[in-house]
């Protein structure tokens, strides 16, 4: 077994085990700070995607933004929050937990069903990506290739994106701020 | 090499915990940490076909996007929880069953 396999399989043993601790626990700061511990496994897994770029984002964006976001909501609101938690049953039958289980698992079932039965090699396109040496390799620098696509193919994207998050900040602002008195 | 499989096993067992995590949670904000699972779920499968695309990288650019708009998503969320418990002192969505005050 490589050192590259061994690698992705504890990261993803780690994710999947951290994101179990936080759907599972009942405690909310465990799993908000447990949520950090998946966020860094799963950037780890897009590197082994050869996706660098997209897992540094994702430790910018997620572990920076997303997380501190959601620890200061927790701060603002957290004595209904540690209310909220004393009253969650503790046993598995409680607050609809079995049908949950059921669904996810079945829903589980289906997806893995779907791709264990696909045979990727053998996708058309796939075929052509390989035929036409447009696979990515562990050797590539591609950021520089993900600029000239940005500025270029999916400009229109980009601007669009762009449009969405000043509109978010306004729309943020707008429902965040003081309610006039009268 | 590691085989595409592993990667959507993967992408689809963290799908399914944020699923669950939608159906069970009584807090906001830990509904919103289960759709944050959901949406790293997909974005793993974005990248890993995104392996086969190396000229227009498209599944690599597209996962940016949606890290972007989830983003965006989580800090309107959260300013709406806010207010919800502002107006109703309380964050479990199934006591918010009120539209107006």
């Amino acid at each position: 077994m490589d050192i590259t396999q061994i690698i992705f399989y504890f990261l993803a043993a780690v994710a999947v085990l951290s994101g179990l601790f936080v759907v599972g626990s009942a405690n909310l700061v465990r799993s908000v700070f447990m949520f950090f511990v998946t966020l860094f496994s799963v950037a780890g897994l897009y590197v082994f995607a050869l996706a660098d770029f997209v897992a540094l984002t994702q430790v910018v964006v997620y572990v920076g933004g997303v997380l501190v976001l959601l620890l200061f909501t927790f701060m603002l609101s957290s004595k209904n929050a540690l209310e909220g938690i004393e009253n969650i049953p503790k046993n598995l039958w409680a607050s609809n937990r079995i049908q949950a289980i059921v669904i996810a698992t079945l829903f589980m079932g289906i997806l893995s069903l779907t791709f264990f039965s696909i045979d990727f090699e053998n996708l058309n396109w796939i075929k052509a990506a390989i035929a036409h040496n447009n696979v990515k390799l562990v050797t590539d620098n591609d950021i520089k290739n993900i600029g000239i696509n940005l500025m270029g193919r999916y400009l229109l994207p980009l601007e669009m994106i762009a449009i969405l998050l000043m509109m978010t900040l306004i729309g943020a602002a707008h429902i965040a701020r003081k309610e006039p008195k009268g | 090499m590691i085989p595409l499989q592993h990667f959507l096993l993967v992408g689809a067992i963290l799908f399914c915990l944020g699923l669950f995590a939608v159906i069970t949670r009584k807090n906001a904000i830990q509904i919103l940490m289960g759709i944050e699972l959901m949406i790293n779920a997909s974005i793993l499968n974005l990248v890993a076909f995104g392996k086969y695309d190396k000229i227009n990288n498209t599944g690599q650019i597209f996962a940016l996007f949606i890290i972007v708009l989830a983003a965006a998503a989580v800090a309107v969320a959260l300013v709406i929880i806010l207010n919800l418990y502002k107006r109703a002192k309380t964050i479990d969505p199934n006591q918010t069953d009120t539209l107006q005050g």
